[in-house]
């Protein structure tokens, strides 16, 4: 397959960026997104260039790492999957392809593709958790879960914390991901005892790092590698809402 | 130097309680005084970090990617051991511990072992308790399957996300003592050295991976819980990222390095589809429950795997190995892969693959569902689609990444696997305590050699990445730090933090200069290939000489050719990569060395000299039933110690699953 790939460069974090465009040649439909940019990159360093700096690490699509925004959706254009299992069969011949970074306030780029995502660290920090230290747990099987709610809990904490939610929305909002560990915690009996406590947190957290709000354009779901629902988000808001009425914080 | 494990004494049993009872405290107001470094925030990191935070130390931990939740734990597809007999089905302490020694081939020590037996309970009800979403059973309870080279069930699991849900936890507890200010969290940093003072671990140095500064930090103990070496081959199913450099600059600085050799072929892998592949992904274990294995019985077969009738089917591991069939621990069943493959069986464009097929699971859930929903007389394609749903339900995140790189419906046709390298049983020399041959570094998880001998069991890495970080270096970490109350922190303009950050500048500048004409990805790639042809599946004496040879010439070729575009003082990927190449090009040498001393078969050291006559490894336990450490000196190569191992608790017996 032979393309051309528009690419964001920017050096660092200060400077102005601007797309840049190669021709690429050689590529198979095996290969992955990521491969295909190995191959560039591997282009640009023979020919003395710099390569293109981007973020990925366990390529199997659940660190959560890699993050290209590619032509206009986080990605790609096939659902439920990350960047690094995108793989060049799902393009044609000739295409042109357009990469950018994560484009939102909270995640600032680092240089090229690369953003930093460490305002999610933050809000985790904040209240998504649970308050145990290591030593006080009882029995595993002492409280039983419903399958059903042990299920649901699994299908938010399915969240790789990729950003994806925020790149696709238009007010950069992380609600998606902030309702997703909320909601994982909601659904288990560990998480009651703290239930209004971080809702609270990690909303507070969340507004402080500027993330936008939800104006429920479900782009986030549309493009969630992880499929996660934004029914969370209304659970959240449920949360958020109990949690502030019944404060006396 | 004599290598002492510091194994307590007493009977098998009784050695951890008695340790835990006798271990030195520190009260909690030194414990405030005590400053504590944690590379890596994996498992291993992330559960030990919060747990000595929660108990009052001073942690700071490091990471080389930009949050700690991506460390490579999260990949870790198929579950996590524990000796919990929810199943009622026979399983004990003993018997994971029986397991995991019959398993690691004889090759670990038991009283590490029995000790991470023992923990096992714990730490599922740790995970629990952090809101880990297990799989239940409708009743609410937890749920358990089986896994490779063991006859009851005792894996928990989350769908095939069992170390994304654990590491999450870990994580979870990690951020809590972050947001608390108890830990100090340093992202995007990479650990270049470690600082030894008076002959003690005493801090490290660290890149900022970002602005490209190199950084200087205190402690009055250093933990290592970085990882596995994997990467040696280049292609394995571990992260692009993962590496051996904070383990082998603590090699380079004292701490010995036990069993290289001792490297873990997976048997359920996605085959290599080209020469642009960059990783290599795992189809967990816990597919070989349901899955059956086979290759055609006529060589170069190659009709669709549809059209090959029932009784033209070889499968080649329920005929060897009649008890355990396709459970047959990783070692035996990659072999045995690689067995029919260079055989002339193998199938799939390269021939270097065999089949995993659904087909009878299928039929059989099917049939369980259409009894369960009341069905009379159903017919096949009904049985089918039935069947299919349910294993949906247990498997369909794996068969839907199988479509997604392969191209092709894993339930419709067979799925094509091949063996590939996914963990490192060596790692750092550490004795009970989990301490290096320096005072005051440690090693956790995969960056230590200890539990599994020379094979690992599936679901166990989690276990031991877990048991080492919540329930074993928070005591055993007090036997020296106990000794450390009235140490001050040192300041970081001591010479020897100088001397450490001055030697890694040199290296730095060093790679940056040769400017030569290949990428790092060139240079890696040919270690790959060398690693795998030669010290892979399979080794014998003369091509691990020649290995040896073309490791070395490699590694010259590389520093007097390698292009490191950009520089210091910026985001720089290249240079990481370079910086982490160059130290597998010299672990790779050992790696083969310790291959080549070993003249014996055992788990996943196979040496093709020494086998059985049905092809089964052949251990030699009178001349080679320890432990080796590796001693580095310089210019003047390596100096191997051996720990002898003794079994007082299990009588050795060749190893067999027939």
């Amino acid at each position: 397959m032979k393309l051309t790939l528009k690419v964001w460069r920017q050096k660092n974090r200060e400077a102005k960026g601007a797309f840049e465009t190669h021709q690429i040649d050689g590529i198979s439909p095996d290969m992955s997104f990521l491969e295909m940019f190995d191959v560039l990159n591997e282009k640009l360093i023979n020919e003395g260039k710099e390569p293109i700096a981007f973020d990925h690490d366990c390529r199997e699509g659940i660190c959560g790492t890699c993050s290209m925004f590619i032509n206009g959706r986080p990605h790609g254009p096939k659902r439920g999957i990350t960047t690094c299992q995108l793989h060049m069969r799902s393009f044609q011949d000739g295409d042109t392809i357009v990469v950018e970074p994560w484009r939102a306030g909270p995640f600032p780029v680092i240089k090229d593709l690369v953003v930093d995502r460490s305002a999610f660290d933050r809000i985790i920090a904040s209240g998504g958790f649970v308050s145990v230290n290591t030593g006080n747990a009882q029995d595993a099987n002492s409280i039983p879960v419903a399958k059903e709610d042990a299920d649901d809990a699994f299908d938010a904490a399915a969240c790789i914390g990729c950003g994806a939610c925020v790149a696709a929305c238009k007010n950069a909002s992380a609600m998606l991901f902030v309702s997703a560990k909320m909601s994982q915690l909601a659904h288990l009996p560990q998480g009651q005892p703290e239930r209004r406590r971080r809702a609270l947190a990690m909303v507070a957290q969340m507004d402080k790092e500027g993330f936008g709000n939800c104006t429920n354009t479900y782009a986030c779901e549309a493009e969630c590698p992880k499929l996660i629902s934004v029914s969370n988000i209304a659970l959240m808001n449920r949360e958020y809402l109990g949690a502030t009425v019944k404060s006396d914080e | 130097m004599e290598l002492k494990s510091n194994i307590p004494e007493g009977p098998l049993a009784e050695k951890w309680t008695r340790y835990r009872s006798s271990v030195p405290l520190v009260n909690p107001a030194n414990k405030r005084h005590l400053e504590v470094i944690v590379v890596g925030s994996g498992l291993a990191g992330a559960s030990a970090a919060s747990t000595l935070a929660e108990l009052g130390y001073k942690v700071k931990v490091f990471c080389f990617q930009d949050s700690a939740r991506r460390a490579h734990s999260i990949a870790a597809q198929g579950g996590i051991n524990a000796a919990k007999n929810y199943q009622n089905d026979g399983d004990s302490t003993y018997r994971l511990f029986y397991d995991t020694i019959k398993g690691g081939d004889y090759r670990s020590r038991e009283a590490n072992v029995h000790r991470l037996a023992e923990v096992s309970g714990n730490i599922i009800d740790q995970c629990v308790a952090q809101g880990v979403p297990f799989a239940r059973e409708y009743g609410g309870l937890l749920s358990n399957r089986s896994f490779g080279g063991v006859q009851v069930q005792r894996t928990f699991y989350a769908a095939g996300q069992t170390g994304q849900q654990l590491l999450l936890g870990a994580y979870s507890a990690l951020m809590r003592q972050v947001g608390m200010g108890k830990i100090a969290m340093y992202s995007r940093h990479e650990m270049l050295d470690v600082v030894v003072i008076d002959g003690k671990a005493r801090g490290i140095i660290a890149r900022n991976l970002i602005t490209g500064k190199l950084e200087r930090h205190f402690g009055h103990a250093v933990l290592l819980c970085t990882g596995g070496y994997g990467n040696v081959f280049y292609l394995s199913t571990n992260a692009m990222g993962s590496n051996v450099t904070a383990a082998w600059k603590a090699h380079k600085k004292g701490a010995f390095f036990a069993n290289p050799c001792f490297t873990q072929i997976h048997p359920t892998c996605i085959p290599v589809s080209g020469d642009h592949q960059s990783k290599l992904t795992l189809m967990s274990e816990s597919l070989r429950n349901d899955g059956r294995i086979w290759v055609p019985k006529k060589k170069g077969d190659a009709r669709p795997a549809n059209d090959i009738p029932e009784d033209e089917r070889d499968y080649y591991l329920e005929r060897r190995y009649p008890a355990f069939g396709n459970l047959v621990p990783r070692d035996v069943a990659s072999r045995a892969a690689k067995e029919r493959c260079d055989a002339g069986y193998g199938v799939g464009p390269s021939k270097m693959a065999v089949y995993l097929d659904y087909a009878s699971a299928f039929e059989r859930y099917g049939q369980i569902e259409a009894a369960k929903q009341g069905l009379v007389d159903p017919d096949k394609e009904t049985i089918k689609r039935l069947g299919k749903e349910v294993v949906k339900e247990k498997y369909g995140n794996l068969f839907d990444m199988y479509e997604q790189i392969t191209g092709e419906n894993p339930y419709e046709t067979p799925m094509r696997i091949y063996p590939a390298v996914h963990y490192t049983m060596g790692g750092l020399w550490v004795d009970y305590d989990l301490m290096t041959t320096v005072p005051g570094l440690y090693a956790l998880g995969e960056c230590n050699f200890s539990d599994h001998g020379a094979n690992r069991l599936g679901a166990s890495a989690l276990m031991q990445g877990l048991a080492d970080g919540y329930f074993v270096i928070p005591y055993t970490i007090g036997s020296y730090l106990s000794k450390e109350i009235s140490t001050k922190a040192i300041p970081t303009d001591h010479p020897a933090f100088e001397e450490a950050e001055r030697n890694t500048q040199a290296q730095i500048d060093r790679l940056l200069n040769v400017k030569g004409s290949r990428s790092v990805d060139y240079y890696h790639k040919k270690l790959g290939k060398i690693t795998w042809d030669k010290c892979g599946m399979a080794r014998n004496e003369q091509g691990l000489k020649e290995a040896i040879g073309e490791i070395k010439a490699l590694r010259e070729e590389f520093w007097q050719n390698v292009r490191v575009p950009g520089d210091q003082h910026e985001l720089n990927p290249e240079l990481e990569k370079a910086g982490r190449l160059a130290d597998f090009l010299e672990l790779a040498e050992l790696m083969c060395m310790d291959a080549l001393h070993r003249n014996e078969s055992c788990g996943g050291h196979f040496r093709e000299e020494y086998q059985t006559a049905d092809g089964e490894a052949l251990r030699d336990d009178e001349n080679f039933s320890y432990v080796a450490a590796w001693e580095y000196k310089g210019e003047a190569g390596y100096e191997l110690h051996k720990e002898h191992l003794t079994f007082e608790n299990i009588k050795i017996a060749q190893r067999s699953y027939k």
